[in-house]
């Protein structure tokens, strides 16, 4: 850390303060309170101890674990086809997504690429669940902050986009659908139009949303300026995804560090910063990141080449010895795999690098000094998936 | 005309009209609550958030309320291992109290009340912070922190938002020359705006910024989003009605909706005129029984705007919750004072 950024923090707190500061003078006794495991805001089990002063938080601390499965260890005991059922549960909400990396870093240790048509149907299903993800996050964002109708909304408008990984994975979570060197099967007859529409709905969605949700003057009276992540704090916490570059960092693995196996550059769109890196400022870029994702997946679709959509892959997978790193833009920040093979039917080490874990690793400084109703807006603009923590 | 005298020797005596006025005072209190819950929190929400709401439990879930009174009803009445017990038992009653004795003041006709006081608006407000001791009752006694926090902020919001209620009512009394409820009623009904009587005088014309307050405030006082700090769901877990289940959970929930019926019907009485509609002669015996009904239409429509601003926005944070009401309303409310004084020396 640097000193900067300790000063920032200062500066923060103190305007905090500056608010409602009554016990400067009355000497008040602690309190610690105890949000979660089991809690309506924490999204799962993710437990935060906070030290109050009033309503004002001194110090929090998150406690994770409580639902760690222990992924990496029992990908060690599969074959490589088997993991995907695994690491399908990582992100629930945005499933395909998790098994992208991982099948790509197999198939860079293999040295073997997908035909063109399943790049592009992997691309436009990582997209699709990349929406599904983060619509709900923005609903969610509506409960946390007290409005109880945006949730219904995007649970109403994902159903459609879910609809149509379930018409071609066969999953609506967890579609379990990528294979080494292609996917399972091709995309059903009326697909592509049916998607299409689908999208129509989301832009509608994110449309509706902006009005109702991010419009509100309470609403933004909630997010505007609270939870502030400066640019080199955020950074040295490893944040990413939309939490970074809501804080103005112009950085995408989509565009700066695309790994072979997704077509991204084949389409036109557009990384969404924010200078403010505040709780609106992260939510803004979400909802910014949905529409894109639209636009990915529709211009993708009129776009899928013709041909096979598996590669040639003998028929019991056997990995060659070495060692892989893929990283991809995930629904809630990078997410890569560390896939050690000593040339076995298993991999040998799995080494899940995970959003969320790195996400809500800032929330200790990102918490001091704010109250208590601000620790929700926090931690609902920072979106974390509890599988997405723990593993 | 056996009946009748039956009738007549039945209210001469002590226990026919007490049995009669109990059974008056428990269908104000709870007809309205079941009305607004079942129209408003089962079927009109769920419809503006593209849901069903209940359907199975009677025709178009008309029964589910009593499907879940009884499924209150059968539930463990749990009480924490540290809590004071007898506050902690007697906390819901006394909330549930201050709406009984809320609706003790409202006319519903021309000869229907339950105590006609002088003074009814002024009994009305003071009684309405009764609840107050209640909820701060259960936040204590709970033994639990996000109680704690939520009496609390109970008790700071309910005491900041008396003060713009009050002085929204300021406004109305210096109207209508009383604080008599039934009297405001025949103020509006006989009123003039500016020399012009055809409609009498709702005092939601000429005192729209004061219905707009008066609104406000009673949304916080009924502790509705986006004023529901005290029982945020997502930080506090409801607060003060954490640790409560069963019975008790219900009485509180009974309190809820019943206290906004019947603030509904105190801002009917104040700024829509009450059981009166424009065109009728206030004198007529029709409103023996059009009475009650035209105030009930009164109070869906002022419940329909609570539910509607509680559906649609999110919730303030407790400084911002705070700062509305001293900065903004209070002001805005000291000003209605003066421009309506000013206008009712200079007319």
């Amino acid at each position: 850390m640097t000193s900067i950024s300790e000063t920032e923090q200062l500066r923060y707190i103190s305007q905090q303060a500056a608010d409602a500061r009554v016990n400067v003078e009355i000497e008040t006794e602690g309190m610690t309170l105890n949000l979660g495991p089991q809690h309506p805001a924490t999204h799962g089990t993710l437990r935060i101890i906070a030290k109050l002063d009033g309503e004002q938080v001194v110090a929090a601390e998150p406690v994770m674990g409580y639902m760690h499965r222990g992924y990496e260890k029992l990908a060690e005991v599969r074959t490589y086809p088997q993991v995907t059922t695994l690491i399908n549960r990582i992100d629930w909400t945005g499933s395909f997504a998790n098994e992208t990396p991982f099948i790509l870093a197999a198939e860079k240790l293999m040295e073997i690429e997908a035909p063109p048509r399943a790049q592009y149907i992997r691309t436009i299903l990582h997209e699709m669940s990349r929406v599904a993800n983060v619509m709900l996050g923005i609903g969610d964002m509506g409960v946390q902050v007290g409005a109880t109708t945006p949730v219904f909304y995007a649970f109403r408008d994902r159903e459609y986009v879910l609809n149509q990984i379930e018409a071609v994975t066969g999953g609506r979570f967890h579609p379990n659908f990528d294979r080494i060197g292609g996917l399972k099967d091709d995309l059903p007859a009326g697909w592509i139009q049916n998607t299409k529409n689908a999208m129509g709905k989301v832009e509608e969605f994110c449309d509706q949303i902006e009005d109702l949700m991010y419009g509100n003057e309470i609403f933004q009276a909630r997010t505007r300026g609270i939870g502030i992540i400066p640019k080199d704090v955020g950074l040295a916490y490893g944040l990413s995804g939309v939490n970074i570059r809501a804080s103005g960092v112009d950085w995408d693995v989509r565009r700066d560090a695309l790994p072979r196996g997704l077509v991204y550059d084949q389409v036109d769109w557009k990384v969404w910063t924010h200078p403010d890196g505040d709780c609106y400022s992260r939510m803004w870029v979400r909802l910014q990141e949905v529409r894109e994702g639209a636009k990915i997946v529709t211009q993708l679709l009129s776009q899928i080449p013709s041909g096979p959509i598996m590669a040639k892959v003998p028929r019991i997978i056997k990995v060659p010895a070495g060692e892989a790193f893929v990283e991809t833009e995930n629904p809630l920040g990078v997410m890569g795999y560390y896939v050690i093979s000593k040339g076995d039917l298993n991999p040998y080490r799995v080494k899940i690098r995970s959003a969320s874990f790195n996400n809500v690793s800032i929330t200790p400084w990102l918490l001091k000094g704010v109250f208590v109703p601000d620790i929700i807006s926090i931690l609902g603009s920072l979106y974390f998936i509890l599988g997405d923590i723990d593993r | 005309m056996i009946l009748a005298s039956w009738l007549d020797t039945v209210f001469d005596s002590f226990w026919g009209p007490t049995v009669f006025r109990s059974i008056g005072g428990l269908a104000a209190v709870l007809l309205p609550a079941g009305a607004i819950v079942y129209l408003y929190l089962f079927k009109m929400m769920s419809f503006m958030q593209s849901r069903l709401g209940p359907t199975e439990a009677g025709p178009y879930g008309s029964l589910q309320l009593v499907a879940e009174v009884g499924k209150w009803l059968q539930k463990e009445d749990i009480f924490p291992r540290k809590a004071d017990r007898i506050v902690f038992a007697a906390a819901p009653f006394v909330v549930l109290m201050s709406s009984f004795l809320l609706v003790l003041v409202v006319p519903f006709g021309p000869d229907a009340w339950f105590v006609n006081l002088d003074t009814g608006i002024y009994f009305a407000l003071a009684v309405s912070s009764v609840s107050v001791i209640g909820i701060l009752m259960a936040g204590w006694a709970s033994a639990s922190k996000y109680s704690m926090l939520g009496g609390l902020r109970a008790a700071a919001q309910l005491i900041a938002y008396e003060l713009p209620l009050v002085l929204a009512v300021i406004g109305v009394v210096i109207q209508a020359g009383t604080l008599n409820m039934q009297d405001i009623v025949l103020a509006q009904a006989e009123g003039e705006i500016f020399g012009w009587g055809g409609i009498g005088n709702p005092f939601i014309l000429t005192q729209l910024l004061g219905f707009f307050i008066f609104m406000v405030a009673m949304q916080a006082e009924l502790t509705q989003p986006p004023f529901d700090m005290p029982v945020a769901e997502s930080e506090i877990v409801t607060g003060y009605m954490t640790e409560y289940s069963g019975i008790r959970f219900l009485l509180f929930f009974i309190g809820e909706f019943a206290t906004a019926g019947i603030f509904a019907m105190i801002a009917s009485v104040l700024f829509l005129g009450g059981w009166w509609v424009p065109g009728l002669d206030p004198d007529s015996n029709w409103f023996n029984v059009l009475g009650p009904l035209v105030m009930f239409a009164k109070v869906i429509v002022v419940t329909f705007l609570i539910f509607w601003f509680r559906i649609t926005y999110p919730r303030f944070r407790e400084d911002q919750l705070q700062k509305l009401a001293w900065k903004i309303l209070i002001p805005l409310s000291l000003a209605n004072i003066v421009a309506t004084g000013i206008l009712k020396v200079a007319f």
